[in-house]
Parts: C-alpha cells; structure tokens; sequence
C-alpha cells in the first residue's frame, strides 16, 4: 500500500499512457470496422469473406505483431504507433462482426418502410441503420476496450511504457505488490472504459429506455 | 391513376428453375379511387404493390403512374411520391412520433418547423392525441402504431398510397375504427390508393374496385365490390367471396322510402300500467332526444321501465342506410320489428323482415330489367358497324 502511495505519480503517467494505447485504437477500430461491417451486410458471399479473415486477425499473438509491424511500417521499435496499430487490428477483429450483427438485426419493416420511403442507400444506413445497431456496437465495443486494456500490458516486454510495466519490473524484482498494483490498475482502467462506453451508449438511445 | 400493362414477376427458385409470382397482370387503379387486391396467401399482392414504387423489379411489362412509366423515374423522387403503409407500421423505433411522421418532407428539403406543424395536424388528423407526438414508437399501442403509419405515409401529401394489410394486425374492433377512420380520410383527401388484403370483407369494405387474384399471380376478376358479390366469374372467386354474399351484396342496395309503421314508444321511468296499455309483448324505449335504446317485454316490468330491463341486442337502421341494415334491424330486432332513425339518431318507425323482402324481389327485377336493356343496347349498337 505504501509503495502504491510512493508510486501514485508513476501510476498516473503509465495509466495515462496505457488509457492512450487501449483507447485511440478503440475509435480508430470502430471508424474502420463501420464501414466493414456495413459491406459485409451487402453481400453474403463478402460477409463470410470479411467476417473469417478479420476473426482471423485476432488469433495473431500480441508479440508477434509488437515485433513484425515495425520492419513491415519502417517504424522504430520503440515507437507507439506500433502498438495503437496493432491494437487497431484487434479492435477491427472484434467489431465487424459486431457491427454486422447490429446492422442485420434492424427489423424487416422498419428497413422496408425507410426504403419505400425513398432513403439513399447511404442515407438509411446514416439515419437508420447505424443508429439502431448501437446498442449491439457499444456492446461489442465494451467486450473490445477490456481486451484492448489487457493486451496492451503485453507491450512492456517491447518496451514501451504502459501499466504492463510494472508487470514486468515487478516480476523481475520479484516483487509481488508492485505486480499487484499494475493488475489492480488495469482492472481500474478496463472499469473506466465500460462505465464510459455504457454511459455514451445510454445517452445516444434514449428510445431504448421507454418502457415497451 | 396506376396502370399495369402485362406486368410479370419471375423468381429464381435457386436451382436454374423460376417461379411465377405475378403473371401478365393488366390493371388500372383510378386516380382519387381504392383498389383492392386480394386474394390467398402467396398470390402475389405484396408483389405487386412493391413494383410500383419499384422496392421489386419487374421481370417485363410496364407500369406508370399518370402516364409516366416509374422504371424512367428516379428511385428517389418516384418513392417519395408514394406513401406506403404496412402491417407491423415499420415505424423507426429510435424516433419520436412526431420524427416519425416528418421524415419524408425532411428527405425532400421542408424545413423541420414546416415539417413539424404539418405532421402534427395530420396526427390529429388521424386520431391520435397529440400528447403522443414526444413518444417513441415503443410506447404505442398496435392500433397507435398504425395511425401513426398512415400519418407518416400521408405526411408528404403524395398523390398515391400503397398500403399492405395495414390493419391485420390489430383486434377487430380496432380494426373497424381504422377502416372507419381511413374511410372518411379518403373522402376527404381522395387519394389513388391500391390497398391490399387477403380479408374479403375488408376489401369490400373499403375498395372503390376490387381485384381478386389467384395462386400464380394472375388476376381473376377485377370489379366493383357489388358487381363482385353478385356475379363472381367462376368458382375461384365464388369461394374466395365466400358464404352469406346473397345478404352482404345488400350493403350496396340503397333502400329506398318505404313506408314504416308507427310505434308508440315508453321511456325510462314509464309506469308498469301504461306499459300494458300498450297491449304489445315488447314495446320501445327510447332517450330524451327520441333515440332508440332498446326493447322492454311487458311483462317483466313491474314497476317502472329500468334500464336493466332493456335490451340492446337489436341494430338501428338509418333511413339513408341499405337494405342490408333495414333487415338486420328487422332480423335481430327481438320484437321482429327492426328499428329506423333518421339521421340525427331519432326514432322514425319500424319496419318488419317480411316487409323488406318484397323490395329485395323488386330490386332483383329491375336490375335483371336493367341488364337486359344494357345488353340489347349494346347490340343495338354493334349491329350497323
Ligand atoms: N424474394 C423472393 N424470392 C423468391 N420467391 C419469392 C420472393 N418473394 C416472394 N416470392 C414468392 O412469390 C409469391 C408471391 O409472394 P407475395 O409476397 O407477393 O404474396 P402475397 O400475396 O403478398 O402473400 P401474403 O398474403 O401471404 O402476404 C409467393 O409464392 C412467394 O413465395
Ligand atoms: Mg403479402
């Protein structure tokens, strides 16, 4: 306890750090797999196309990827980027099955009625659609930001500083609290990221909270 | 007006073969009319609703709105020209009502406030309350819903509505309010409206014409609704008509002014002695503006004429009604003598069953008369040329 108290600045600089990791690619992720989604709904031959290849993606371990990406984009080693994209890939491996299920889910009649009411195709998946699929997005997107949140600890074994670190170090100086504190704050962190994704959600679905 | 012109539509059945679904359909919809297409499940209704404003394309034949062919027109601009109505009301559920019902003046450019007051008279309009506009869809009753469909259909005030069993999915006696309501809608707004059910008596309820189609997809008797229940073309439509159609056809036969017999008639609080003055087993009772409430039997009232004395069960013809309604009055009158009022609900007279047949007889002569003198005409016609 004392040790967390002594370390309290160090624990903010890396949560920050690691908040930065396991979000940025959150909305870069969403961004990419909405439009993902969207096509895989088109078509059912793309569908099962887009959905085996980005499930695939996550199978790819962290470290690997950590290691591969930085010949592959001619990044630094040490650079973040590496980790925001491939924290990008997971993201999209989550999401766009998500987002595909949510789009599917929108009733028959409702999607007929926004047809035959003479909606561009883009114009129905703005107005229509994409919104009433929120509910199943946020979802997948809750599931996606506390996987994010723990994979990037994985980092530090490249590293670049994020909570993982005192995974790390405190295994390395066999020093069970500190490896304590950074669990603890990992989970504090994925906490943070559901209550905000839930809250976001809830404010952008009023209708969802009538009663029927 | 709509018109069709051998207009067929082709599935794949997903093994190189094709199923007909709508088969060389001709058909006109007259502009300001209702026409109703009904028929069995699976014979292509919905088919061919949805080809007009073209959510289904057809395999070959044309069809045009006002003499333009709709596979000329824009997607967009045919679409929003056309109101469309379906069973479940496709309402938007993350909409409000009011949002609901502005969509379509908002697609075409008319500003939200315009858009606004607009769409809240035409929720009045079509007897909602307006406290409803804030609620979301979820919030409404199944009938609700419908309303709320027809008004966001309306909204745009498009010259055509397609409307596709838009009250099969309510109670029946939500449904006869809607039909009611949609009735005296049209009157008012008059708009071209193909209306599809797979329930006969709703289509001759509310069709100007109606077009009766059968498994396949072809058309096998378009009519009006009297013609269709007098003269069915084979036994297809005979059957799909159905039983009773000799009574229903009546519902078009105007009655004409027939001579009602006077009734000396008793009203709440009538004592038990003046009631037998009368001398007849079942004597009227009717309100404070001479309307009819119901029939009493004598002898059960042995004090005063009480409300829980009366009867209700008999119907009330108007004097404008058909003759339909004069022998239902007639029929389920417990006296046996059916119950007339004028058009402000007061009691006129009563007329009895045996008293209506004879002008039914009559009718059926004059119109067999009639078609006589039509057809002789039409020869007389056709024999210089
Ligand atoms: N997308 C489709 N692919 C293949 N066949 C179809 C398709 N849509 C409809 N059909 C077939 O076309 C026929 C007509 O269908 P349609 O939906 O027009 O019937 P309907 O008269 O509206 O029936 P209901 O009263 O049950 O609504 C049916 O046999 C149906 O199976
Ligand atoms: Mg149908």
């Amino acid at each position: 306890m004392t040790w967390a108290l002594d370390h309290l600045d160090e624990i903010f600089s890396l949560a920050g750090q690691h908040a930065w990791l396991a979000g940025l690619p959150l909305l870069i992720g969403l961004v990419i797999s909405i439009p993902l989604g969207w096509l895989a709904t088109r078509k059912a031959s793309l569908r099962t196309g887009l959905l085996t290849v980005t499930g695939l993606l996550y199978t790819i371990p962290s470290l690997a990827l950590f290691i591969l990406l930085p010949p592959l984009l001619g990044t630094k080693v040490l650079d973040p980027v590496n980790v925001i994209i491939a924290m990008s890939i997971y993201t999209i491996a989550l999401l766009t099955r998500t987002v595909a299920d949510g789009l599917a889910a929108v009733d028959t009649s409702t999607r007929q009625a926004a047809v035959a009411m003479g909606y561009s195709t883009f114009g129905r998946f703005r107005a229509v659609d994409l919104p009433l699929a929120i509910p199943v997005v946020a979802a997948g997107l809750r599931v996606a930001a506390v996987s994010n949140v723990s994979i990037v600890s994985v980092a530090s074994l490249i590293g670049i500083s994020q909570l993982g670190y005192f995974l790390t170090d405190g295994y390395a100086r066999s020093f069970p609290t500190e490896v304590w504190v950074g669990i603890i704050a990992c989970l504090l962190l994925a906490l943070v990221f559901d209550l905000v994704i839930q809250l976001l959600a809830r404010v952008l679905t009023p209708w969802t909270r009538v009663t029927a | 007006m709509i018109r069709f012109e051998g207009v067929t539509k082709k599935y794949g059945d997903g093994s190189g073969g094709e199923s007909i679904a709508v088969n060389d359909l001709s058909l006109e919809a007259p502009t300001g009319r209702i026409t109703v297409l009904v028929g069995p499940s699976g014979c292509g209704k919905t088919t061919t609703l949805r080809m007009v404003n073209r959510m289904i394309d057809p395999s070959s034949g044309v069809i045009s709105i006002d003499g333009n062919d709709t596979a000329e027109l824009p997607l967009a601009e045919l679409r929003r020209g056309i109101g469309y109505v379906i069973q479940h009301a496709g309402l938007f559920p993350h909409r409000t009502v009011l949002d609901n019902v502005t969509t379509v003046p908002r697609l075409l450019g008319t500003d939200k406030k315009t858009a606004r007051r607009r769409a809240m008279e035409l929720i009045e309009r079509v007897g909602l309350d307006p406290d409803l506009a804030k609620r979301y869809p979820a919030q409404l009753s199944g009938g609700q819903q419908q309303r709320v469909g027809v008004a966001r259909a309306l909204a745009a005030d498009p010259p055509v509505m397609l409307m596709d069993e838009p009250f099969s999915a309510v109670d029946p006696v939500v449904r006869e309010q809607l039909q009611n309501e949609f009735l005296r809608l049209q009157s008012e707004l008059g708009k071209t409206i193909l209306f599809v059910t797979h329930d006969i008596d709703e289509a001759v309820k509310l069709g100007d014409q109606v077009a009766v189609l059968r498994v396949g997809g072809t058309l096998a008797q378009l009519a009006t609704p009297a013609q269709l229940l007098a003269d069915p073309v084979d036994d297809f439509v005979a059957g799909f008509v159905g039983r009773d159609r000799g009574y229903r056809s009546l519902q078009f036969a105007e009655a004409p002014e027939l001579e009602l017999t006077n009734e000396p008639t008793v009203t709440i609080g009538t004592t038990a002695s003046s009631v037998r003055a009368i001398g007849e087993p079942w004597v009227l009772c009717v309100g404070d503006d001479g309307e009819p409430m119901g029939w009493v039997r004598a002898a059960a009232v042995t004090s005063a004429v009480a409300r829980d004395l009366l009867q209700r069960g008999g119907t009330v013809a108007s004097t404008q009604g058909s003759l339909r309604e004069l022998l239902d009055a007639a029929l389920s009158s417990p006296s046996g003598r059916g119950v007339v009022a004028d058009a402000d609900g007061r009691f006129v007279g009563t007329i009895r069953a045996s008293e209506v047949v004879p002008v039914i007889e009559a009718r059926q002569q004059s119109v067999a008369a009639r078609e006589d003198a039509a057809a002789a005409a039409l020869h007389g016609e056709a024999a210089p040329a």
